[in-house]
């Protein structure tokens, strides 16, 4: 068991250092930049983003008045996205970029309440570090509060739905929600600003070429670490994990059989 | 196998995806300006220019690394506070059950 999973891991590896060899461009891969968005795009991406905000807040109180006991469990998952927001990691194309770690809140609670909580990270980032912007900020919630999470949770539900071990859909939930968030960031730059020859799609691809590729070892990180988070909390917050079956259905079932037995 | 165990094996690989980039793309300038895109976007869209500016830039390198381990470290010290709570919690229920 152990074997294999470290033989996937290898693969993942292997994986990563042919995408490497295919697209060695010294690239940079972070949210979109203060002002980088026309005003028009700027402001359709916050219009869009209110919507799933309303959501969020909704979501969370919900959870908080049911079950006041998963606040700190919740405080956990946001602090978990912060400090993931802040280590930028240096990726095989020569350049470096963040993880985002919202998968292991939107597996938690849901995808809206991680709109929420990713919307305070950039924030945050916005105002105090010059990363991101508050123009851009209905974009980049977009991408990492709304995209990365449902994308996360359909992942989740589907693999369990199929019936793939706890790990595995856990990690592939973090992994591709976080290669989706940079995805839709290269979609969004690409219909803000179409190439001259090949239009939206050629731009699209180009800053995929800047945004997703460097970030697919980041996503893998991000994915092992969130399985790490979650073996913890398997070890040792079973009574909330039960209590957050009640309400995400029965996600979290096999972590509880896999105590009792 | 060991929770402790298992996740460190974990931890391990990601040290290894970290820090193998370095290695791999030794001549590489590991930037963490956002400016690739921007590039791009004078590319495809000479007569753009960003029509806002930040509020306040950190001043320098260090004020800014201090302000991202600053966060790093809140960050970090709630999680860790989350996963100390939660497992003097467990041992305790699990003595009261013994």
């Amino acid at each position: 068991m152990v074997l294999r999973k470290i033989k996937n891991i290898g693969l993942l590896i292997a994986y990563v250092m042919s995408i490497y060899i295919f697209f060695p461009d010294n690239v940079y891969a972070m949210h979109i930049m203060e002002g980088f968005l026309p005003f028009n795009w700027a402001a359709f991406w916050w219009i869009a983003m209110i919507p799933f905000i309303i959501a969020g807040v909704r979501s969370i109180k919900k959870t908080v008045a049911l079950h006041p006991n998963l606040k700190m469990l919740l405080g956990m998952a946001g602090a978990f996205a912060f400090v993931l927001s802040a280590l930028k990691i240096p990726s095989v194309t020569g350049s470096c970029s963040h993880p985002t770690g919202v998968g292991l809140g939107t597996i938690l609670f849901g995808p809206t309440a991680m709109t929420v909580l990713g919307m305070i990270v950039l924030i945050f980032q916005a105002l105090l570090l010059a990363h991101g912007g508050i123009t851009t900020l209905g974009a980049n919630t977009f991408s990492m509060g709304i995209v990365g999470p449902f994308v996360s949770y359909g992942i989740y539900k589907g693999l369990k739905k199929l019936g793939a071990p706890q790990w595995l859909s856990i990690f592939m939930a973090a992994t591709l929600g976080n290669l989706m968030t940079y995805v839709t960031t290269s979609i969004q730059l690409g219909l803000a600003f179409p190439a001259a020859s090949g239009g939206v799609t050629a731009a699209i691809l180009k800053f995929m070429g800047i945004f997703a590729f460097t970030q697919v070892p980041l996503a893998i990180s991000e994915g092992l670490l969130t399985v790490m988070v979650f073996n913890i909390l398997t070890a040792y917050s079973q009574k909330e994990l039960q209590v957050l079956t009640a309400f995400t259905g029965k996600t979290i079932s096999s972590i509880k059989q896999g105590v009792k037995a | 196998m060991k929770l402790f165990s298992k996740n460190m094996i974990i931890l391990a690989f990601v040290a290894l995806l970290s820090f193998f980039p370095l290695y791999i793309a030794r001549d590489a300038e590991f930037g963490g300006a956002d400016g690739q895109a921007s590039e791009a976007i004078s590319e495809l869209n000479a007569d753009y220019t960003p029509w806002f500016e930040s509020f306040w830039e950190p001043p320098s390198g260090e004020v800014e690394s201090f302000l991202f381990a600053l966060q790093a470290a809140v960050g970090s010290g709630f999680v860790f506070y989350y996963i100390g709570y939660s497992k003097g919690k467990h041992s305790l229920n699990k003595r009261d059950q013994a």
